[in-house]
């Protein structure tokens, strides 16, 4: 923390140091024609570029600042963001005003209402909850036109009567000017809405109430300050009932205007993007130029130029999001996230800043005070009165509570702030009082308000905002829901908001879908689909990464393919198996991801799953079965019986170690009988497959029965890793013992030195044969095959076979009584062997 | 005449309106034609579980006390009354609401709501685009997400579970019922 101080003070004085002689040579700037006596080679060209480069520095100054209070989590959980930012605004004002006694930097309003606050307004609009706003649009077009209304006559009239009454000294004010002021501190601002409801997370209705109304009231403000600003540039003697009525006219003008234009520029990019298919790599570009554009057209046409914005966002998300790529959707998103947040901070950090300059500073404590108190009372009154009157006709009546957080809710912000630089000052002899109280109205809200909008949130138990995503199951219910209402209020009779919603649906589909939806996007654009596919996507994503996270992708493969087969071959028979798999098989969302595979896999897999089928039916599947059954048993059923933390290496070990133990038992033993003549091995097998109906159920582990299941997952698995090279020699050699044979079953070894003489061994050969064959052919086991077992009694048979390197050097070395590595692991010479072999008899 | 409906006089006057309007023979009942009569809900997926909703099981016609009963479930639920528990579960309450709209699933009233069903419904609702395969994968997916005992179908607590977040209040209630 102490480091990122410094270097933020540091950049502030780079920035002082590049301002000075940026002020010294704006004399000078253009004394460039110097004569040049030699070639320079290096010129300092500050004069030139110092505009932007200001612009920049600025920009990233700001952008630190909210790196640098996110090192205190708890000031960040105290504190808004925007409060923050406004103290480190002071800071930075107070170091430069030190430093060049007077304050160069401010907020412009040109540059607040063209540069920093459509995109805010725009980003608004694009991120709006449709279905949210538009149902309670009734609601939020009261608050936002009568109660801005209300808010700006109440306070004008309240401050003027003040005024007559002398309280506020000597001020050159007319009822006019403070109607005026009223209407511009009135309404309340969707920066400081968003940049404080944002942390707190209130209930969705609630929200959208207060958001909405921050947003639309723009249509009521716009209007007010010029009705008032003309009325007092007329002078009061002119005003007559003909400019008052033209004041209302004027009023539907700007807002209906204002919302026409950001529909047609909506429609706009619908249309746009329906074309633009070939250009995807600049097509989020478009929504930004498009957007920005509405917002400077219905500016141009002194039209409300918010509520363009906003009506051009919120009407042209649905279209393209869907006609759009959904590479260029997140594009949109994130970027407009990142002009807004930065906009949103630079705002915050000017308007601190802005606050350090005694030019503009005029205390009068009276007007100050009252307005602060007359914002705060009037209001309450009016949510209160405006509530009342709706919950005669809502549906779900607005609580107390809720209105209490409504009416604390009602933050003013910057947008106040750039409409109060805007005055006149010949017409507005008082804009410096104007501005001062404007200032701190803006820091009493923010601040006070924002620190403790949470504790009172929390102390009134609002309703919160529900965290979690909709689950499919709420989603086709509330698809349920509406048609249900829908149908209840065409046998009722009644013509309600359902009738209304769902008209307006019939419609979008017939002919907005067709006109400005691409035919690919119209076919997939049913919102329970999307949802599915949106789970999907988010279950295929956890299924990789847990995959990537056990070593390598290519048993992700392999396992989707065997989970498949093994339902669509055993179906009834593992059925109980198969919800064992399900729930055991958790990715990290404890989503059963086998199944979710299978929706998540389309069709053209189904494909090779079947092909996989066919060749293992071809091949003699029970002996492939039987490979996979009794090979890599411990291992695997491990991985799949406990997370991938709570997997026991112990227990790992322990198997490894047994098998180990058997495995040069055995070879020794195969060691011994190769040198007498017989073939051990081929016994071993045959007496094996013999056995192995009854042997099944009582493998070397207790769940045997469990890695039934899981045979084709083992190989497949376990190839995964042997493929990946993960396991240490000594964990993998065992393992590669069996791969090939298949015959030995280390549970089994033992016993068979005790088994009586073997019965004809004709068809054995041919059964192992087979399975090497097979198991050349065979996806998996040729990947089996590929680290050869180099158990001395396989020499013979497998030599043909193609080898793998690993398992070559082991071959060799088995096979010759070399000192080397594999030597090394093999037994003392017979004697102690029969002892050893007894010892680990199990 | 008991109305423990929690239906005004008001409402019951323009029910009673509705129903002789619908009741085109003035039989005093109304039949499934008569409901088929209303254009609108031909046009509606689920237009026809709805009809089935009103006709208890074995009924053929629906007389004005039920017919009021069934859409008193769409009233909004009544915060002022405090629950009595003497009496019997108001029709408006959550649960009732619940239990109507599992019955539209559960068309053969065993008290589950299995694949088969949900996929009946799903297939109503997303017609046309929707692949049959993309359709079973959807449902086995929410009986996935809402069936706790693992019995592959929806009892009704697992589907008043899977719905506890929803405002069902607000999504079952008919403004003009107020």
């Amino acid at each position: 923390m102490p480091a990122l101080w410094r270097s933020t003070f540091v950049l502030v004085m780079v920035l002082l140091a590049i301002s000075r002689p940026s002020l010294a040579s704006e004399d000078t700037g253009n004394g460039t024609e110097n004569t040049i006596t030699t070639l320079p080679i290096v010129i300092w060209k500050w004069e030139e570029i110092h505009f932007p480069y200001l612009v920049a520095l600025w920009v990233l100054v700001s952008w630190l600042c909210k790196l640098v209070f996110q090192l205190n989590p708890c000031l960040t959980r105290v504190i808004p963001e925007s409060g923050l930012l406004i103290c480190i605004g002071w800071v930075l004002g107070g170091i430069i005003y030190g430093a060049d006694k007077v304050q160069t930097f401010r907020l412009q309003p040109f540059t607040f209402f063209f540069y920093l606050l459509p995109q805010i307004v725009l980003d608004a609009g694009y991120s709006m909850p449709n279905k949210l706003f538009f149902g309670n649009l009734g609601a939020i077009l009261v608050y936002a036109v009568i109660g801005t209304c209300w808010n700006a006559a109440t306070l004008g009239l309240a401050l003027w009567g003040c005024w007559l009454g002398g309280a506020m000294g000597n001020i050159d004010t007319g009822l006019l000017q403070l109607l005026l002021f009223g209407s511009l501190i009135a309404a309340v601002d969707p920066v400081a809405v968003i940049a404080v409801f944002e942390e707190v997370h209130v209930n969705e209705v609630l929200y959208i109430l207060v958001f909405g109304e921050s947003l639309l009231n723009d249509g009521v403000t716009v209007v007010l300050f010029n009705v008032f600003d003309a009325f007092v540039s007329l002078g009061g003697a002119q005003i007559d009932a003909v400019e008052i009525i033209k004041g209302i006219i004027s009023f539907f003008v700007v807002a209906v205007g204002g919302s026409l234009v950001g529909v047609v520029f909506a429609l706009l990019i619908s249309l746009l993007t329906r074309c633009t298919k070939n250009i995807q790599i600049i097509e989020p570009g478009f929504i930004f130029v498009l957007g920005y554009l509405s917002y400077l057209t219905a500016e141009m046409l002194s039209l409300s130029a918010i509520l363009s914005c906003t009506f051009c966002g919120v009407c042209c998300q649905k279209y393209i999001n869907a006609n759009m790529d959904e590479r260029s959707v997140s594009t949109v998103r994130s970027t407009m996230k990142v002009f807004a947040n930065g906009s949103e901070t630079i705002i915050f950090v000017f308007l601190g800043i802005s606050a350090i300059d005694p030019s503009i500073w005029v205390w009068n404590t009276a007007f100050i005070l009252l307005t602060l108190l007359f914002i705060f009372v009037f209001r309450f009154i009016g949510v209160f009165l405006l509530t009342w009157i709706l919950n005669q006709y809502r549906l779900v009546p607005l609580d107390f509570i809720d209105q209490l957080v409504m009416g604390y809710g009602g933050l003013r912000g910057a947008v106040a702030y750039g409409l109060v630089l805007l005055l006149d000052e010949n017409k507005y002899k008082e804009k410096k009082l104007m501005i001062s109280t404007t200032l701190i109205v803006v820091y009493f809200t923010v601040m006070l308000q924002g620190i403790t909008m949470k504790p009172l949130v929390t102390w009134l138990k609002v309703k919160r905002a529900a965290v979690s995503e909709r689950t499919l199951a709420e989603k086709i219910q509330n698809r349920t829901f509406d048609h249900m209402l829908v149908a209840i209020e065409d046998i009722s009779g009644q013509i309600g908001d359902n009738y209304m919603r769902d008209k307006w649906n019939n419609f979008e589909e017939k002919w907005l879908y067709w006109l400005l939806m691409t035919p690919i996007a119209r076919k997939s654009c049913d919102p329970i689909f999307n949802i599915f596919h949106k789970l999907n996507i988010k279950d295929a994503t956890s299924y990789v990464k847990e995959g990537e996270r056990r070593g390598s992708l290519a048993f992700v493969r392999n396992e989707s393919k065997a989970d498949v087969d093994f339902n669509k071959k055993f179906g009834a028979d593992f059925s109980e198996m198969m919800p064992y798999i399900m729930t055991e098989n958790m990715g990290p969302d404890h989503v059963p991801v086998s199944s979710i595979l299978r929706d998540s896999v389309p069709s053209v897999c189904l494909d090779m799953h079947e092909q996989d089928l066919k060749m293992r039916e071809s091949e003699d599947f029970d002996a492939h079965h039987l490979l996979q059954q009794h090979l890599y048993k411990g291992r695997k059923q491990h991985r799949h019986r406990y997370s991938r933390k709570h997997l026991e290496v112990n227990k790992d070990e322990h198997e490894v170690q047994e098998i180990f133990q058997r495995t040069m038992r055995s070879r020794l033993e195969s060691f011994k009988s190769a040198k007498m003549g017989v073939a051990p091995p081929k016994k071993i097998s045959k007496h094996l497959k013999k056995d192995q109906p009854q042997k099944m159920p009582n493998g070397k582990s207790a769940d045997n029965s469990k890695s039934h299941a899981y045979g084709d997952e083992d190989l497949e698995f376990s190839e995964g890793d042997s493929a990946s090279g993960c396991e240490a020699a000594g964990g993998s050699f065992p393992m590669r013992a069996y791969r090939g044979a298949g015959i030995v079953n280390p549970a089994f070894m033992a016993e068979m030195d005790t088994m009586d003489p073997m019965p004809p061994m004709q068809q054995i050969p041919s059964w192992l044969a087979e399975a090497e064959v097979d198991s050349s052919n065979m996806v998996p086991s040729q990947r089996a095959q590929l680290t050869l077992p180099w158990t001395p009694s396989n020499l013979r048979r497998l030599a043909p076979l193609c080898l793998s390197t690993h398992s070559n050097d082991s071959f060799l070395l088995a096979d010759s009584p070399a000192t080397q590595e594999g030597i090394s692991e093999l037994p003392p010479p017979p004697p102690p062997q029969d002892g050893q072999g007894q010892g680990t008899h199990k | 005449m008991n109305w423990p409906l929690y239906v005004t006089p008001a409402h019951i006057v323009r029910l009673y309106d509705r129903f002789e309007a619908l009741d085109k023979e003035k039989t005093g009942h109304l039949r499934p034609q008569d409901f088929g009569a209303i254009n609108r809900l031909a046009m509606n997926p689920i237009g026809d579980r709805i009809i089935g909703a009103f006709f208890s099981p074995g009924q053929e016609t629906v007389d004005f006390h039920s017919f009021v009963r069934i859409l008193a479930h769409f009233r909004p639920a009544d915060k002022k009354h405090p629950k009595d528990p003497s009496m019997p579960e108001p029709v408006n309450s959550r649960t009732s609401k619940l239990k109507f709209a599992f019955q539209l699933y559960d068309q053969d009233k065993d008290g589950k709501i299995s694949r088969a069903e949900l996929l009946q419904v799903l297939r109503s609702m997303l017609e046309m685009q929707v692949t049959e395969e993309q359709l079973e994968s959807i449902a086995d997916r929410t009986i996935q997400e809402a069936d706790l005992d693992k019995d592959d179908a929806i009892s009704f607590e697992e589907f008043r579970k899977s719905l506890e977040k929803v405002n069902i209040d607000h999504k079952m209630s008919i403004r003009f019922l107020r």
